[in-house]
């Protein structure tokens, strides 16, 4: 699966750059979920020292810790435990609901966010383990009120139905485009191959997404 | 200006929608947060079918920050009562066991009880902490298996009602029926080639990718409002006051964007767990399925078995069809056998027919409906059998299927005499297209490729209750609530028949969904009848808002009503022309002469007018060595009677031809031997992604829908029906060898082919 998501797990070594050649696969993914349950089971400890000022509180016997999250541009804290994702730290905490949960496995693309620029399934990652990154979301691709290109094109090409999965399909075509602004059809597929879209809005994906790799190399 | 001088009707404007989904803040059901907000989880039974000695829940609910356990006990028990949800009759007893199962589980992944805590890790852990007693029973997931007398009975107390009438037999066929027309015996004695094949296709899942949610908040007054993700908010309070036994005046559904329907999103799940989860403990409860709880706990589209046999004459004429059509209901009664029935031969005029039909329960989650209920399966079993006996004739089988379309005048077997309809000019569109004109290059890979074609037919729902309520702001634009879920598009077809009718652009009407409190009783999103419908209601209020407009135009001008004319969006009174101006010049202005201007129509049309017909065309290339069926080209046809919004009606045959494929070639639950699913996951149920697909060629076909002022036709399901059909005729055309097991999946086409030669 050449999808663009790098593999998330609590680790720091699994964050580094992609290498060329690298090939990842969803089964090989899930193993870093098996991982990551493990890491969340004895991670308390981490927590409360690696989140340095914040203090763990317990209430009705969860532990919990207040953690920094720089989330397109703005700092904010969130209430978390050891255990909580990216994802839920996200949507439940800090209320930015762009990112979806849908399979809680790494299977779908529904929960794609950029971490320091690299893309990962945030439903995959730690809230903790993105502390001091730079995390980006849907909701801050727009500039102002300026839509992103990308933006403009699924609109305009109805590149979406349901939409659920959109915000995870855009997070994933800007990332490939940042890599790469003339991509070719297969690219385009290959790139977007870590997104379910179940209403099968495919074609007008790959529309929209060409059509927006257009207008930027013209400075749209 | 689009075709047959619409100005509105026919052109592509942004959907309404658009921004907020591109954005993000578009709010789905699991987005609503609340203040005191608890969360909840289900316990699910591990076991397909066992009697419930015990549930105790006495440690969970000393569990810290466990606030409620809730399980069937906390229902009240309803009589045996059947209520229409829209896509299908239920029995409400039947739906309350399936939200909490009572006595019995009947499936592995049976809801058994849920849970209330302070957070939703909390409310997992204390699942694990109720102990549940079973008594485990003998399971049957088959349906040939489950018909047998022998079988495991997964209800003691249902008899088979065959031919209309209740029987003394206890078995899982909860209802046997047939149709008949002409004497198939005759017709078959009269046909020079007689083809007779069985099928089968297996369980698949609709597959939205928001998961069901619920959020419930019982207030202090009694008042239950829930925050949801449905295809139809008015059927969620219906069925909320018949599971709680409650007056619907107590229940307010607030339906939110929603992920992805498919016809899943109709029957209720979580929505009265977390009723009562709320009212035990004062708070508001959210609950969100699981991917897997989806899959083992939601209604997937049944596996089925249809044995099918045809007769034609030498001169290309069919003469005489049978079927038997076994459907797997799961564990209530109220498969879509019924549906299937009604669409298994329906694309052919043929005189002698019997078609016998068999719902039956089985150790599997409840079916529900999916795109087209029912008629995927059906046109698997004809469209495959239409192509051999074309084959055996030597003729086109699109030339064959126009030779024996059905057309304005032909009975259905099931009764009904089609009107107008697009059957024929939808398969001569297929015929004449480029694709199927195209000669198909052969692989240098060493891999076969071959074309194959198939045809579908979808009743389309053109009836049912819709609502709408406008009102008129001093710009000119037009706020307009509705009761219709929006699940691929329908705000703006809706809109777009609003602002035709009355002279404006999509853009000047702003569509809001809203809930069951503000807005009139309105049907479900489903059966394909929601441009159809809510757009008849659409045009109903545009004319109310014409209507209202020269009343207030006679104020302010002093003239007689009805000597003012609405033509081109402009109003004019016929004896002086410079007392005349347009929709949204008289808009700011008509405040002044009686108030705002507001319009509420309700609508419930007869439901005639014919369903929908689609032909597609695909070629493949198959991997003899894997097995593997790659698509090379696929062309949709589909007669769409008038396309409001084209861009949308391709997409939702796209959309349909995309899950029809994966049904094909990869979809299915698969079971072990002890009655579990072993794929409840999207790896191992394998979904069409970017990589399986082609471009996806669509040729929009219009043949007016008589009953609708507009000529729309429903274009949301028929273009799942025939893709499996289509790609089985196109690896026979590739490989010689005929796949009758649904999904043709890379180990069955490499075995189908290694049995066969192929």
């Amino acid at each position: 699966m050449a999808d663009r998501h790098d593999e998330a797990r609590p680790d720091e070594s699994t964050h580094s750059e992609i290498k060329p050649g690298t090939r990842f696969t969803r089964r090989g993914f899930l193993k870093g979920a098996g991982a990551g349950a493990v890491t969340a089971a004895v991670a308390p400890a981490i927590l409360v020292s690696e989140a340095g000022t914040a203090a763990a509180q317990e209430t009705e016997g969860v532990m919990s810790a207040t953690i920094s999250l720089d989330v397109n541009g703005s700092t904010h804290n969130a209430l978390v435990e050891a255990r909580t994702t990216l994802a839920d730290a996200l949507r439940d905490r800090l209320e930015i609901t762009g990112p979806k949960v849908v399979c809680d496995k790494g299977e779908c693309g529904a929960c794609t966010v950029e971490l320091d620029g690299k893309l990962v399934f945030s439903c995959m990652t730690l809230a903790m383990d993105a502390q001091g990154r730079k995390i980006e979301t849907v909701e801050g691709m727009a500039d102002g009120d300026s839509l992103h290109p990308l933006q403009e094109a699924f609109v305009e090409k109805d590149a979406l139905m349901c939409g659920f999965c959109t915000p995870g399909f855009l997070m994933s075509s800007k990332s490939l485009l940042d890599a790469n602004d003339n991509p070719t059809p297969e690219e385009v597929r290959e790139g977007l191959s870590g997104n379910i879209c179940r209403c099968g809005t495919y074609p007008h994906v790959f529309e929209a997404v060409m059509s927006a790799a257009e207008k930027m190399r013209k400075g749209g | 200006m689009s075709q047959n001088g619409h100005k509105v009707i026919g052109t592509r404007p942004i959907r309404h929608d658009g921004v907020d989904k591109v954005t993000g803040r578009a709010i789905y059901g699991a987005d609503i947060q609340l203040t005191g907000l608890l969360h909840g989880t289900v316990k699910r039974s591990p076991h397909p079918h066992a009697r419930i000695k015990n549930i105790d829940t006495s440690r969970a609910e000393a569990h810290p920050g466990v606030r409620a356990v809730v399980t069937a006990h906390d229902l009240p028990q309803i009589a045996d009562k059947l209520a229409d949800l829209g896509e299908a009759i239920v029995n409400l007893r039947d739906a309350s066991n399936n939200v909490l199962a009572y006595g019995k589980v009947l499936y592995k992944g049976h809801a058994v009880a849920g849970v209330a805590a302070i957070n939703l890790h909390v409310a997992q852990e204390a699942v694990e902490l109720i102990d549940v007693e079973y008594e485990v029973l003998p399971h049957v997931t088959g349906v040939l298996e489950a018909m047998e007398d022998g079988a495991p009975i997964l209800h003691e107390d249902m008899k088979t009602t065959s031919m209309g009438e209740e029987t003394d037999k206890v078995s899982n066929i909860a209802n046997h029926f047939q149709h008949k027309m002409g004497e198939p015996d005759d017709g078959f004695a009269e046909a020079d080639v007689v083809i007779e094949r069985e099928f089968t296709t297996q369980t698949v899942h609709q597959g939205y990718i928001e998961t069901h949610n619920a959020t419930a908040l019982w207030n202090e007054e009694g008042q239950l409002t829930i925050w949801t993700s449905t295809q139809g908010a008015f059927s969620v309070r219906d069925q909320m006051a018949e599971i709680l036994q409650m007056p619907v005046s107590k229940v307010k559904i607030v339906p939110l964007e929603i992920g992805g329907g498919f016809g899943g999103k109709i029957s209720v799940y979580l929505d009265p767990v977390a009723a009562l989860l709320s009212k035990k403990t004062g708070h508001p409860v959210k609950m969100t399925m699981t991917r897997d709880e989806v899959f083992e706990g939601t209604g997937p589209t049944p596996g089925s078995y249809l044995k099918v046999k045809m007769g034609a004459t030498s001169d290309g004429r069919l003469t005489a069809a049978t079927a038997y059509m076994a459907y797997e209901a799961g564990a209530y009664p109220g498969s879509p056998v019924g549906a299937g029935a009604g669409c298994i031969f329906t694309p052919y005029d043929i005189p002698n027919v019997q078609i016998d039909g068999y719902d039956v329960c089985v150790n599997k989650p409840k079916t529900n409906a999916y795109r087209a209920p029912g008629a995927t399966n059906a046109a698997y079993a004809t469209e495959t059998v239409v192509d051999e006996i074309s084959e055996k004739l030597g003729v086109d089988p699109l030339e064959f299927r126009v030779k024996n379309g059905a057309k304005e005048g032909t009975r259905r077997a099931d009764g009904p005499v089609h009107p107008r309809i697009g059957c024929i000019e939808t398969t001569e569109a297929a015929l004449n297209s480029e694709h199927y004109r195209s000669s198909l290059a052969k692989s240098a890979n060493g891999k076969v490729r071959g074309r194959g074609v198939a045809s579908g037919y979808w009743f389309n729902f053109n009836g049912g209750r819709s609502a709408i309520s406008v009102s008129i702001n001093p710009d000119g634009t037009i706020n307009m609530l509705e009761g219709s879920t929006d699940i691929g598009g329908s705000r703006a077809s809706i809109a777009m028949q609003l602002a035709e009718t009355i002279g404006l652009e999509a853009t000047d009407i702003k569509p809001y969904v809203v809930d069951t409190d503000s807005i009139g009783y309105t049907d479900v999103t489903g059966g394909s009848r929601t441009t159809f419908g809510t757009g008849y209601a659409a045009h109903a209020t545009g004319q109310a808002l014409i209507r209202e407009m020269k009343e207030r135009a006679s104020k302010l001008w002093d003239v007689p009503a009805d000597a003012i004319d609405f033509e081109d969006g402009v109003f004019s009174y016929r004896d002086d022309a410079e007392k005349r101006g347009s929709f949204k010049e008289m808009a700011s202005q008509a405040g002044d002469a009686g108030g705002p201007v507001v319009a509420q129509v309700s609508t419930n049309p007869d439901g005639s007018g014919g369903g929908a017909f689609a032909t597609h065309v695909v070629d493949v290339e198959v991997d003899r060595e894997t097995g593997k069926v790659d698509i090379l080209r696929y062309t949709a046809v589909q007669d769409a009677g008038t396309a409001i919004h084209p861009s949308y009606v391709e997409g939702q045959m796209q959309g349909g031809v995309v899950q029809g494929i994966g049904w094909g070639l990869n979809e299915e639950y698969i079971y072990n031997d002890d009655g579990s699913m072993t794929n409840a996951s999207f790896l191992d149920y394998r979904m069409p992604t970017t990589l399986d697909l082609p471009m996806i060629e669509t040729i929009i076909v219009e043949v007016p829908n008589e009953s609708h002022p507009y000529g729309v036709r429903g274009v949301g399901e028929v273009p799942i029906v025939p893709p499996p059909a289509a790609l089985a005729n196109a690896i026979y055309d590739a490989t010689g060898v005929r796949l009758r097991d649904l999904p043709m999946s890379p180990p069955r086409v490499q075995k189908a082919l290694a049995e066969n030669g192929g």
